[in-house]
């Protein structure tokens, strides 16, 4: 089981959160200005990579908030969590 | 490829079996093929096979990074069934059912095809009603499926526990005699020797590390580990690393990569004749030839490549299991480990064309491609040999993301969703 550090609560066993899939993807602006691949690229496409990955989770049995983390996907080892809303942190070292 | 009978059996134990030879070669790459298969697991092998039994392709090379049967086909728990709510599901589910029926004559392998049957319980009212629909959509796509009352369903898995008054009561079930299990390990085996044996060329431990296009965007070849390959043709059977694969030519794929494990019991002696499995307490259990019981859990909730899993997930598929077979809370578990599953948004794979030319995709299969495998490599070994798809796998394309005419087996799967 993951250990998950929640930004607002601390670290917590992976049991109290539930997953919410890639981050940062915005809902479009104007959804009736995109055309039908557009919107499949935002309901259904994701990077899936291997490797470093933007993912949100959300504290439902704790203090019910979203927020982000970046986690190696090879790995499963957290990088770092972030409120929601916060830019992507810029980890460096070419990651 | 040296014929496999009984006759030769007996010639080998009268040699002391010194001459069993190896069952496939271990070629190094040509510097160019006619296609590539990157993947060399069940469906990949059963691609090249078909490729070259049916379509002709000789000149083809299966690329896999490890070994063979070293992926997912090695980790499942190698439940064959084709109850599928769908037309277009069950078409290609129970396509490959037919094609399991005589796997092990129509290449001389013995892939342990057993038609157990596969027995899928409800617990409640909801589960009662949803089964019925299966079995009469079933029924109307001319796949087998019957339901049974609880007492049916003890009198055909005679371990299971129907009394009343436990947690998630049975209700009855749903029976698929045609379902059943085979030998995971003979699958990719059996696909090998055939492939080899029409000159495909299974190239193990070599990796693919790039895609080439030329300056008109159709694929030219693979970058490897074992240096470049040119080809016209790429086929990738990649299941959990697709995206990675896809990626490599500039593709973005409609997946997600989840852990999914499985387990095994120590081996004991034969108490379980059937496949058994529940959606509503997820469980779902058979045993092995050896004896041992081999135990599905489900996905983990986060995109991952560790091929591990969470305890807990184990632990909550151990609580089913032991509620509907009190007898097994005794036994003591050999193993557990995980596999990478690739799973699309409506939980039907995608095999056909890509965005780019000469690059095709079989992939999206979820937690349950094991026993599409023979179906799943002769619709796609259609596709890469025509360039167009087959009228069983036309439905699945990676389009119906964009015009919105899923595949939606969510709600049909079995348990992991």
């Amino acid at each position: 089981m993951l250990l998950v550090t929640c930004p607002h609560c601390g670290a917590r066993p992976e049991i109290e959160f539930r997953y919410g899939g890639e981050a940062h993807i915005a809902r479009p602006a104007d959804p009736s200005a995109l055309d039908d691949r557009q919107w499949a690229e935002f309901l259904y496409f994701r990077s899936n990579p291997k490797g470093v990955y933007a993912e949100r989770w959300n504290h439902a049995h704790g203090c019910g908030r979203w927020f982000n983390a970046l986690r190696d996907t090879a790995s499963d080892a957290f990088l770092a969590t972030y409120p929601a809303g916060q830019q992507r942190p810029d980890l460096g070292g070419g990651r | 490829m040296r014929h496999f009978s009984l006759r030769t059996l007996l010639t080998e134990a009268a040699n002391a079996h010194q001459g069993w030879a190896r069952q496939w070669r271990a070629p190094e790459p040509k510097p160019a093929y006619d296609a590539i298969i990157v993947g060399g697991g069940g469906h990949g092998l059963a691609t090249a096979y078909y490729m070259a039994q049916e379509h002709g392709m000789r000149n083809i090379a299966v690329l896999e990074k490890g070994w063979i049967g070293g992926g997912n086909t090695g980790r499942n728990t190698t439940i064959i069934r084709s109850n599928y709510l769908y037309d277009e599901s069950a078409a290609i589910y129970d396509h490959a059912v037919k094609l399991w029926e005589g796997l092990s004559q129509a290449l001389n392998y013995n892939v342990m095809y057993s038609a157990r049957g596969v027995l899928m319980l409800a617990h409640n009212q909801h589960d009662v009603q949803s089964f019925k629909r299966h079995v009469y959509a079933n029924r109307l796509n001319g796949v087998d499926n019957e339901w049974l009352t609880p007492e049916q369903a003890k009198a055909f898995c005679p371990p299971l526990n129907i009394s009343p008054d436990i947690r998630y009561p049975v209700l009855g079930g749903a029976l698929q005699r045609r379902g059943g299990v085979a030998r995971h390990d003979a699958v990719a085996w059996g696909y090998a020797r055939g492939a080899d044996a029409l000159g495909v060329d299974i190239i193990q431990n070599c990796e693919v590390t790039g895609i080439v296009r030329g300056s008109d965007g159709a694929v030219t070849g693979v970058e490897t580990t074992k240096g470049p390959i040119r080809t016209p043709r790429i086929g990738v059977v990649a299941a959990g690393h697709t995206s990675v694969i896809m990626a490599m030519a500039g593709v973005r794929m409609p997946l997600e990569s989840f852990p999914l494990q499985a387990l095994v019991s120590e081996p004991v002696k034969p108490v379980f004749p059937c496949v058994l499995m529940s959606n509503a307490v997820h469980a779902y259990i058979s045993q092995s030839d050896k004896g041992e019981l081999v135990i599905g859990a489900g996905t983990d909730q986060y995109v991952s490549y560790s091929q591990q899993g969470g305890l807990h997930i184990t632990t909550h598929t151990l609580d089913a299991i032991c509620e509907l077979f009190p007898q097994f809370s005794r036994l003591r578990l050999l193993r557990n480990w995980g596999g990478i599953v690739d799973v699309t948004p409506d939980r039907s794979p995608i095999i056909g064309r890509t965005p780019v030319p000469g690059l095709f995709v079989n992939c999206g299969w979820g937690t349950g491609g094991f026993k599409a495998t023979p179906g799943s490599g002769h619709v796609f070994a259609w596709t890469v040999a025509k360039g167009e798809p087959h009228p069983i796998n036309a439905p699945f394309t990676l389009d119906r993301f964009r015009t919105g005419r899923l595949i939606d087996e969510a709600a049909a799967a079995a348990v992991a969703h």
